[in-house]
């Protein structure tokens, strides 16, 4: 008797778009049985800004500064993506120092953006000590940005045929000091969450994302290599100097969130030895290409792709010989991880939710641009 | 406090012409207003403590203006904030269990007070089955904990209850197991006693085999007051607070106010229960408990800002198939111990 009157149902539940843990404005509509996600659903569209259609309103150096805001964690990878299309278009030729610069700037931006990762991911599993530390850490790379180019954030240390300025002196001892600094910070880490058992418990074998079915998504970036695929545009299509430095494409084949971490955590150490040889080899001479005031590509079309920290970011640009493009568009890396959400959380608890999330690190900016 | 002064103040009251039992209510609420402004004050010191730690753990620098360099009113401040908001009860809630939810929990949090030794001199009573008491009581805010969730009707709320029933009612077994390892060992269920066994004989933690007794006290304190890494009944980053989301004001303080109590006070029972209460040379023992006490909820706050958190279903196994069978072997032990006069 008591049985039948006892009775249980599915539950759905919006998490977001204000939540603590959806990193910006992102609704998860979760049905759960219990605490056991049955099936989600991401609806995006919060952040949604126009950027692609600001693109057609503005000069080719006025859209510049918009991209920076596209992914807010990594704004030199959208700089590069951009610039790049646009000078295939118009055929310019950059400076082997602005070459070397521009790359100082994406690997920074890398390591940056990677330490906010660790950072919302180690405050979603509760570990909030790791949060402030990494958070530290970044302020150290916003303090070079703001010794180069003034800004901190949204830098915009690009600009169509170089960068901006030339880097002040006293920017590459700190820059080596940086380099030396943060391998010995990255062990600090380590030692808090990655031989951590509670951690290890969270997340190994958590969130399984398949290598075909990552590929299938089109993922790219640190999801799909922690799924043991080895695909970096800056060694598939190397552009800037990346043809010019030694470093390892890490990869780590456990497909789940312990993995998609660690990729992080190597890559950074990657990152720090492009910058150290960098900062040795920077060659002398022009920063910026002679470009002209008034930017006019010749009519046509092309694609610029850039290994962003989140994965393949990649800005397509259609000229017809104008001022300014005819069409803009941006291929965002978390919007494919984001469609790629649902088949990792199925089965998985309320709590592994969040280290889902957190492990693909989206950004909900360029999500939505 | 129950010695020389109960009496006097009994006498000066009679003394009067006062009868009797009038003279025993005004000692009795002399009493309580003393237990009360004391956890009200203990939460205020835990509160800036635990801020001023974290703040050194995590390279910050805490609160630093309200009430000189070292933010000491800062809590004052909140608390008062808190008193000033919007006393907010969502529509939906079921009403009268919204409200009585959090004197459920806050109360039995100030109840437990009673039999805690503060030192040779000061405990309000000295009951016969005080370690009973503590166990009695304080599993009542699960109730509380179940109201507060239901009745906001909130779904966040709801899974936060959910959890931290489930999560309270299986750290509750190895918590007590651990304490009636020290009931056996001590052969009272009399607080007092089980101080007077620890001042004549050395502190139980120091005996083989309450070690593991102490041991998985420690651990299921820790997941009664709900710290990380077992926070999970109001793991923010999940449930954004867990059941009291929808508390606001002076309601949602009374939760905050008890969770704290309790952890000053999962740490005094430690203290008395294994660290030998107020004994110690050369200080006055009231001191040395606090000293003890401070020294145990730092550890817990060390710990709280160390380590991430645990998932609901590993919480719940390591309760069941770890920490119950070494509280089962704690108590064997100590019945082992106990029966061959080896403690």
């Amino acid at each position: 008797m008591l049985q039948s009157s006892v009775r249980t149902e599915q539950v759905t539940l919006n998490m977001g778009p204000q939540h603590p843990s959806t990193h910006g404005v992102l609704r998860l509509e979760l049905v759960l049985d219990g605490e056991v996600v049955v099936d989600a659903r991401p609806v995006i569209g919060y952040l949604h800004r126009g950027v692609e259609k600001i693109g057609e309103a503005r000069t080719y150096p006025q859209f510049l500064p918009y991209t920076d805001r596209i992914d807010y964690l990594s704004a030199a990878s959208n700089n590069g993506a951009y610039v790049q299309a646009v000078e295939k278009l118009m055929g310019v030729e950059v400076p082997d120092r602005a070459k070397y610069l521009r790359v100082i700037a994406l690997e920074l931006n890398r390591i940056a953006s990677h330490l906010v990762f660790i950072a919302t991911f180690a405050n979603d599993l509760a570990a909030t000590t790791v949060f402030l530390y990494a958070i530290r850490e970044r302020e150290l790379i916003m303090d070079l940005f703001e010794m180069w180019v003034g800004a901190r954030l949204t830098q915009s240390t690009f600009r169509i045929g170089g960068v901006t300025e030339d880097i002040p002196e006293e920017f590459l001892p700190k820059a080596r000091e940086f380099c030396a600094l943060l391998p010995k910070r990255l062990e600090e880490y380590d030692r808090l969450l990655t031989g951590n058992r509670i951690f290890e418990a969270r997340t190994r074998g958590v969130g399984i994302l398949p290598p075909e079915v990552a590929w299938d998504y089109a993922c790219s970036g640190p999801t799909l290599r922690g799924s043991g695929v080895s695909f970096d545009v800056r060694r598939a299509e190397p552009y800037e100097a990346y043809d010019q430095v030694d470093f390892e494409v890490v990869t780590h084949p456990a497909c789940d969130c312990l993995g998609r971490y660690l990729v992080r955590m190597g890559e950074m150490r990657e990152s720090v030895r492009i910058i150290a040889q960098c900062v040795d080899r920077l060659p002398q001479g022009e920063v910026r290409a002679k470009v002209g005031r008034v930017v006019k590509p010749p009519a046509g079309e092309a694609y610029g792709r850039v290994e962003s920290p989140r994965g393949e970011f990649g800005c397509y640009v259609v000229s017809d010989g104008g001022t300014s493009p005819v069409r803009v568009r941006l291929r965002a890396p978390s919007f494919f991880h984001l469609a790629a959400l649902p088949q990792m959380l199925r089965g998985w608890k309320m709590g592994d939710v969040v280290a889902i999330l957190g492990s693909i690190d989206i950004v909900l900016g360029e999500v939505d641009r | 406090m129950n010695g020389g002064a109960s009496e006097r103040v009994f006498a000066f009251l009679t003394g009067y012409g006062v009868p009797e039992w009038i003279a025993s209510a005004v000692w009795m609420l002399l009493m309580a207003i003393a237990v009360i402004v004391f956890v009200l004050l203990t939460v205020l010191i835990l509160v800036w403590l635990e801020r001023k730690i974290s703040a050194d753990m995590q390279s910050r620098v805490g609160p630093n203006r309200t009430g000189g360099r070292f933010g000491l009113l800062q809590t004052m401040a909140d608390a008062l904030k808190l008193l000033m908001k919007e006393d907010l009860v969502p529509r939906g809630a079921d009403r009268a269990v919204f409200i009585l939810a959090p004197f459920l929990v806050f109360v039995p949090a100030l109840l437990v007070f009673l039999v805690v030794p503060f030192s040779d001199k000061w405990m309000v009573k000295d009951l016969n089955l005080g370690v009973l008491f503590v166990i009695a009581v304080s599993a009542f805010p699960v109730i509380g904990l179940i109201m507060a969730g239901w009745g906001s009707n909130n779904k966040y709320a709801v899974l936060g209850a959910m959890r931290a029933v489930a999560q309270l009612m299986s750290y509750e077994i190895p918590l007590v197991l651990a304490m009636v390892c020290v009931v056996v060992a001590a052969g009272s269920l009399k607080v007092g006693d089980i101080v007077a066994a620890q001042v004549d004989g050395g502190w139980f933690v120091t005996r083989f085999p309450l070690q593991l007794a102490f041991l998985v006290y420690m651990i299921a304190a820790m997941a009664e007051v709900n710290r990380v890494p077992f926070d999970l009944p109001e793991a923010e980053s999940e449930l954004v607070a867990g059941y009291f989301v929808e508390y606001s004001g002076m309601r949602f303080a009374l939760f905050f106010l008890a969770e704290f109590a309790h952890l000053f006070f999962v740490s005094a029972f430690a203290t008395t229960l294994f660290l030998g209460a107020w004994a110690g040379p050369g200080l006055p023992p009231v001191v040395w408990f606090l000293a003890k006490t401070y020294a145990v909820i730092i550890v817990i706050m060390w710990i709280r800002w160390t380590v991430p958190r645990l998932r609901i279903d590993q919480i719940m196994s390591f309760a069941w198939k770890l920490l119950v069978p070494a509280s089962l072997l704690a108590v064997a032990l100590t019945g082992a111990a106990v029966v061959y006069g080896k403690l």
